[in-house]
């Protein structure tokens, strides 16, 4: 990792993993506070740029877009959940071992694929395993018989509508359209107290910097060479003796994990996990905060996942007609003015204010710049 | 309870009764009859509503008439010379401090001066009594349709008659068939007399009933035939009937059905074909991706919606005309709003297939937004013109709606225009070329940003033209499109690449075993089996049913 990303990232770190929190543990009056709310907003876009991590490390490197993300940020935020329902017990509305749904929908036993979720070492190896025996069995097929580009792409889009049709269908058992809810402790710890909020915070920031690192260390290693190598011509990596499929399904199975995990986390913080998560909409959004933010940087893609949810968040609330508006705009506009993100207009403007000041300075040394193109990642 | 077990005695006293009842229609009533009518001033419910049964059974009109002004409360009783008369009230007045009303006599309507209102005292028709009333009513009102100009009130009328199956209904029915000369009606009151013998006949009848409806592959006797099956009292002949009539009633709903199904399958597959037509030729010339493709189709139905109001408003008596105004509106808007987005945007994007996938979704949801902050979110009402609702009749327990063969023969025709379009025309030579190998065609002078252009707003209003059509038959909403668009992007993946062929076989496909495996799976686990079978099916054929090959096919 090049020093000066190392040092930025321990910065970044120790902010969000450590003074944000000591700013929410410090009494509401105080000017550098952070209020139980927006600390757990900032949980939420956490999980987001974790699986943002991951869609950079397929879209941005391996240039494989994939529009179906949601569904495998939903299996592991279902995975979660159905744990968390079961560790409700019998403090349910219904007082009744089963979830409340089950009770609604007049189903008498436990199905047989809930009953492993009562431990909760099964749920968190689930969390990991599900989405990638998922993502390997859906990406084998798709890049083993070649299928690349748009194809791809409209491929895991069906993918992603499908399991929303399934998702929400009651005789799944998985909550219907109304998801799973109301959660009451996580491992044990009340979900209502501030500092599990808290304790969750943390674990979803550090989640975020091991995600970061491990995506980081991928990219520096030479499988992280073969991937740009295959965004930039695959049938060239193919002709030269690599298997793209192999690299491409890695990766691929690799962001799939990450959104599961990111689902996992998110499904406590948040308190509710529906289909809703999961559909065609939800997933194409993930890849504009990678897109708005600026792909095959990593940091880009954190940044955008923060950025876009922050905005959404503040549009929903005060101008609710506008959120698809501008979401539709930020689509055009990363894509017609900023191709590289915010993140690369920055380094762009950097750039340029760099060669005015060096220009004043010594004006002999000033040389035409060669190329402002996208920066290598 | 009482009430509706007393009608039905009634009516199986009614059975009995029959055609004597026609016999009564003497200005004199019937001795039964003039009970009855002393019983209804009386108190007694019970006796109240036989009292209506006996006043029903005689089916003479003029009783008939009687029992709906009953219902109406304009029925009073008034005191004269000793004796309670009924009397039949009519128009209501006021004269000086005085509320007065016309009356007439209660079964020849003869007018009876006009009295004041005080002189009557109303008989009270209770709720109990005008459900007594109501099938009296119906009966008659029944009779009354068999003989209406329009052949489906005609033919309902039939249909009831036979599901009522009541025996007295029977000479009426045989007379009407001697009337009838539509193929339809006819088959139903053939249907509803055997109907009516199977219950009520003698066994030789019943048994000549069932056959006859097994002739008649009547689908809604198969109750009652399998009563007759299981009643222990049927003789061996009558059995042995309808067990060969319910067997061929079955063997032919297994032939419509499959037929209904080949149809709808058909329906969906042109649907299908509509929109992907457009995707695909854009998609194979541009490589081009257009995820505005289903907003398209929205602006393109919402267009029908704009068209049929201002007809609605300023030209109501050619409403039905609408149409086929809103067909070229909404192909042109959309047209319209594709080309600008084509010189706008997307023209800058050529050769970057996930940018403009993306580029056009935000438009996507722009147009979407819009037409929501346009028109509000809720459905909008688009109603058929006359003479696409309805259907035609084809055979037996098989009726295609006119909107679904409407859409059929639209598709029929866009795909048709579009073969002669790109292989009949200088335009299509040119579309053809760019498609085949951009940089050598603009060598050869081909204007290749004027045929992206025109090629997307062709593509672009094709795209209207299908959501104009599918006004016809589902909802029109700001997110029309998102509930096709998935579909007709498998349709273009598992077509190929810029292949026409490839597309109508992929539409076709696809929209046949959607309905084909429908009601085995159900809608949603239907289109999860659609999808894994397409991802199945590029195994195989990696670029779909028709391959580019050759030095073209790595882009």
């Amino acid at each position: 990792m090049p020093k000066r990303e190392a040092v930025a990232l321990g910065i970044a770190a120790i902010v969000v993993s450590v003074v944000l929190p000591l700013c929410n543990m410090l009494p509401a009056g105080s000017p550098l506070a952070i209020s139980n709310f927006t600390l757990n907003l900032f949980g939420k876009f956490l999980t987001y740029a974790i699986l943002a991590l991951g869609l950079d490390l397929l879209w941005g490197y391996a240039g494989v877009l994939s529009l179906g993300h949601g569904v495998f940020f939903g299996l592991g935020a279902y995975a979660m959940g159905m744990h968390l329902m079961l560790e409700i017990g019998s403090k349910s509305v219904y007082q009744s071992a089963l979830p409340d749904f089950m009770v609604w929908n007049q189903v008498k036993s436990l199905p047989l694929f809930w009953w492993p979720f009562h431990s909760g070492a099964f749920t968190l190896l689930a969390i990991v395993l599900v989405p990638a025996l998922f993502g390997f069995a859906f990406g084998y097929l798709a890049f083993r018989s070649r299928i690349r580009g748009v194809y791809f792409s409209i491929i895991t889009q069906a993918l992603a509508l499908s399991a929303w049709l399934v998702f929400n269908r009651n005789e799944m058992n998985l909550g219907g359209t109304n998801g799973l809810a109301d959660f009451k402790t996580v491992f044990g710890f009340p979900l209502s107290q501030q500092a599990t909020q808290r304790g969750l915070y943390v674990l979803t920031a550090l989640t975020l910097i091991v995600a970061y690192v491990l995506c980081r260390w991928i990219t520096l290693t030479r499988a992280g060479k073969v991937l740009v190598a295959i965004r930039d011509s695959e049938t060239r990596v193919l002709f030269s003796g690599y298997s793209p499929a192999a690299y491409k399904l890695f990766v691929f199975v690799v962001s799939a994990v990450l959104a599961g995990v990111a689902g996992a986390l998110y499904a406590p913080q948040v308190g509710i996990i529906t289909p809703a998560k999961i559909g065609v909409l939800p997933s194409i959004e993930m890849v504009v905060w990678v897109a708005a933010g600026g792909r095959g940087t990593l940091y880009g893609a954190v940044l955008g996942a923060f950025g876009v949810n922050w905005i959404q968040s503040w549009l929903t609330t005060s101008y609710p007609d506008l959120w698809l508006l501008f979401l539709g705009g930020l689509f055009m506009g990363a894509v017609l003015f900023f191709p590289d993100g915010v993140v690369g207009a920055l380094g762009r403007l950097g750039a340029r204010a760099r060669r005015i000041v060096s220009r004043r300075a010594d004006p002999a040394a000033a040389t035409p710049s060669v190329s402002l193109g996208r920066p290598t990642p | 309870m009482i009430s509706r077990s007393t009608v039905l005695l009634s009516l199986v006293a009614w059975l009995a009764v029959g055609a004597a009842g026609h016999a009564a229609a003497a200005p004199a009533p019937a001795p039964a009859v003039a009970a009855a009518l002393t019983d209804l001033t009386g108190d007694d419910a019970d006796k109240r509503e036989a009292a209506v049964s006996v006043i029903g059974q005689t089916r003479d009109p003029k009783w008939i008439q009687f029992l709906s002004a009953l219902r109406d409360g304009s029925v009073y009783t008034r005191a004269r010379s000793g004796k309670t008369e009924l009397v039949v009230g009519g128009a209501k007045a006021t004269k000086g401090d005085q509320d007065v009303i016309d009356i007439a006599s209660a079964y020849e309507r003869e007018p009876l001066g006009t009295v004041p209102l005080t002189d009557l005292k109303e008989v009270p028709a209770d709720r109990r009594l005008r459900l007594a009333i109501k099938p009296f009513l119906d009966a008659d009102e029944t009779q009354a349709q068999l003989a209406n100009a329009d052949p489906n009130v005609r033919r309902g009328a039939a249909v009831r008659l036979g599901n009522q199956a009541v025996a007295a209904a029977a000479p009426v029915v045989e007379e009407a068939l001697k009337r009838e000369s539509d193929r339809w009606v006819r088959h139903a009151l053939a249907e509803a007399l055997a109907l009516i013998q199977l219950a009520s006949g003698t066994p030789a009848q019943r048994a000549a009933a069932a056959r006859s409806l097994g002739d008649l592959h009547s689908e809604s006797a198969v109750p009652a035939l399998q009563r007759l099956v299981a009643d222990p009292a049927a003789s061996p002949a009558e059995r042995a009937a309808a067990v060969t009539a319910i067997r061929g009633i079955e063997r032919w709903g297994l032939l419509t059905r499959t037929v209904e199904t080949l149809f709808q399958g058909a329906s969906l597959a042109s649907i299908l074909l509509l929109m992907a037509l457009g995707l695909a030729v854009v998609f194979g010339l541009m490589g081009v991706i257009n995820m505005a493709h289903g907003e398209l189709m929205a602006l393109g139905a919402y267009s029908t919606f704009v068209v049929q109001n201002w007809f609605r408003a300023t030209w109501p008596s050619h409403f039905d005309s609408y149409f086929l105004v809103a067909l070229p509106v909404s192909f042109l808007v959309a047209a319209a709003v594709g080309l600008v987005l084509e010189r706008g945007v997307i023209r800058f994007l050529y050769g970057r297939p996930l940018e403009t996938l993306l580029l056009t979704w935000g438009a996507s949801l722009i147009i979407q937004q819009g037409l929501r902050l346009w028109f509000g979110a809720a459905n909008v009402d688009v109603s058929s013109p006359s003479w696409l609702s309805g259907g035609v009749p084809v055979m037996v327990g098989l009726t295609l709606p006119y909107n679904r063969v409407f859409i059929i023969g639209l598709a029929t025709a866009a795909v048709a225009a579009m073969y002669w379009l790109l292989f009949r025309t200088n335009a299509g030579l040119r579309i053809r070329a760019v498609t085949q190998n951009r940089a050598m065609s603009s060598c050869l002078g081909v204007r290749a940003g004027f045929v992206d252009a025109t090629t997307f707003a062709f593509g672009a209003g094709l795209a209207g033209l299908a959501g104009c059509a599918l006004t016809q038959i589902g909802n029109v909403g700001p997110s029309l499109g998102q509930n096709y668009i998935v579909d007709s992007f498998m349709v273009v993946v598992t077509g190929g690449v810029g292949k026409l062929a490839g597309t109508i076989l992929a539409s076709a496909g696809l929209g046949g075993l959607t309905k084909g495996i429908e009601p085995a799976l159900g809608a949603v686990f239907g289109k999860v089996a659609i999808l894994v079978g397409v991802i199945l099916f590029l195994q195989r054929r990696p670029a779909g049913l028709f391959a580019t090959r050759g030095r073209n096919a790595e882009a």
